[in-house]
């Protein structure tokens, strides 16, 4: 069964086996505004837990998407490169930004699950 | 994604800080007020509805004020000491961009000038000046004026923009006269009954509309024109995106008090009496970078990627030297990808130029271009 876990970065890892699926969430691209223009990192790089790992930029501003877990990327989302307005459309559906690999679980300890982080939200007023 | 900080700085708010709020807009500290960053429609569609129909803007927490001297001869030359525009020889009911030099010829503000289109108000000039330099611009100017003048700023006055290609048919309903006005020229008005003073001008590079009235009026003027199908609400986002394509500074970004106007490329709002005779603050230098061409200077930059650079990255040539810095970047909507302002050594000046930006540690492909990233749509009055 998949679960979803969120950061405070507001940031979603679709957890799957080994593999986490990660993008930003609908609060986060609310609060970012129009996408235009997203840098996604390459298949087969490795990236520590807070590693800035893509970029996401709106009409307003750049924000940097870190790696919420250490690990390897097996896959970017192209569509986004292509069509940056889906990260507004559906961030938390088809606008993923990458699959990583997990190389330890155990850092998902302590991320929220889907009732933590919308409290958690609720708080960011 | 931080969205401004809490200094604990008491706000002020504009006239239409009601009718900003109802509308949804996002607050956010600009320039000591609380001013709608966007509305619900967001920065990238409020952009592209004042390219293609019309978007009012509310700019009343610019400075306004009104510069008194017994005829316009005194009262322009008075303001000539303090800017290197063309005064003397404006029109009546014309106005003009310049702005406030220190002297050292670095920019303090850049501001409009309006003389009044009635003989009756001889002597008297209008200014507009940007909204955090408004306290300092004015003790700079009771300061160095010469006797005789006098500066009263004009606190209970609102200020709106109505922009875009659809802004004089939308004002021809309350406001028929506003249909006369060309370019750069100004007159007193009624807005549905309600006294005006209406300037065809503003900040986007389209055809559009000022409006300055009292304060306790605006609402009902702003109300009235976001009513009609062809107008919505544009906030400072877009704004910000509007005026970038158009090739207009903003100032603390694109122009600052080491700036001149020279280095600016903003040579164009001085005549040609006024860059011969001087006269105004830092003349030496300006005449001397005038004479010698400038050490840098400000110019359009097109990123080749999609990548937006943004303020304060690193400008490199070919050989990975530092040869400037971006003053004001992000993405245009209407020129459909990312685009730029800075300042390169004049060397790397010219349009066509190869450079490097310096974006997360790479450096980018980027060439000089000419502005306005978009082709401004003012209109020109038939002859």
């Amino acid at each position: 069964m998949a679960e979803m876990k969120y950061t405070d970065d507001h940031e979603y890892i679709l957890v799957d086996g080994d593999v986490g699926t990660v993008g930003i969430t609908k609060y986060a691209q609310e609060q970012l505004g129009d996408v235009v223009f997203v840098e996604l990192p390459e298949a087969g790089k490795v990236f520590s837990k807070g590693d800035e790992a893509a970029v996401v930029e709106s009409v307003k501003a750049a924000a940097e998407v870190y790696a919420p877990v250490s690990g390897e990327i097996i896959e970017a989302n192209g569509d986004l490169e292509a069509n940056p307005g889906l990260v507004n459309e559906d961030p938390e559906g088809g606008a993923w930004f990458m699959k990583i690999k997990f190389s330890d679980k155990s850092e998902m300890d302590g991320m929220m699950d889907a009732d933590a982080y919308a409290k958690f939200v609720e708080e960011q007023g | 994604m931080s969205q401004g900080s809490d200094t604990g700085e008491v706000l002020k708010r504009t006239p239409l800080y009601d009718l900003h709020v109802a509308l949804g807009a996002k607050m956010v500290p600009f320039a000591g007020y609380e001013m709608p960053v966007q509305y619900p429609l967001g920065v990238l569609k409020e952009h592209l509805q004042t390219r293609s129909k019309a978007g009012l803007f509310d700019v009343s927490h610019m400075g306004q004020a009104f510069l008194y001297g017994p005829d316009h001869a005194a009262t322009a030359a008075g303001l000539e000491s303090l800017v290197p525009g063309e005064i003397a020889k404006l029109g009546l009911g014309r106005l003009r961009y310049t702005m406030l030099l220190n002297g050292e010829g670095g920019i303090l503000d850049d501001l409009m000038v309006t003389r009044s289109a009635s003989e009756a108000d001889d002597g008297r000039l209008m200014l507009v000046v940007n909204a955090a330099c408004k306290d300092a611009d004015y003790a700079h100017m009771r300061a160095h004026l010469p006797d005789g003048l006098t500066l009263e700023p004009n606190e209970d006055r609102a200020l709106i923009a109505l922009q875009g290609p659809a802004a004089a048919s939308v004002m021809s309903k309350w406001c028929p006269q506003a249909g006369e006005l060309g370019f750069m020229t100004a007159s007193s008005a009624e807005f549905d009954g309600i006294d005006c003073h209406i300037s065809r001008s503003g900040y986007t590079g389209e055809d559009g509309y000022e409006i300055s009235v009292a304060a306790d009026k605006v609402d009902q003027i702003a109300r009235a024109l976001i009513s009609h199908d062809d107008v919505e609400a544009i906030g400072l986002g877009a704004r910000d995106s509007l005026r970038l394509e158009a090739g207009l500074c903003l100032y603390g970004h694109d122009i600052d008090e080491t700036t001149s106007p020279v280095e600016a490329d903003l040579v164009w709002s001085m005549s040609k009496r006024r860059r011969e005779e001087g006269g105004f603050p830092g003349a030496d230098r300006i005449q001397k970078e005038l004479r010698d061409g400038p050490s840098r200077l400000r110019v359009g930059i097109k990123p080749e990627g999609r990548a937006p650079a943004r303020e304060g990255t690193e400008i490199v040539d070919a050989s990975g030297s530092k040869i400037g810095k971006i003053t004001s970047g992000g993405f245009g909507p209407s020129a459909e990808g990312p685009i730029a302002m800075g300042y390169v050594q004049s060397a790397q000046a010219t349009p066509g130029s190869e450079i490097g930006l310096m974006v997360r540690g790479d450096a980018r492909p980027a060439r000089v271009v000419e502005t306005p990233f978009v082709q401004h749509r003012y209109y020109r009055k038939p002859k």
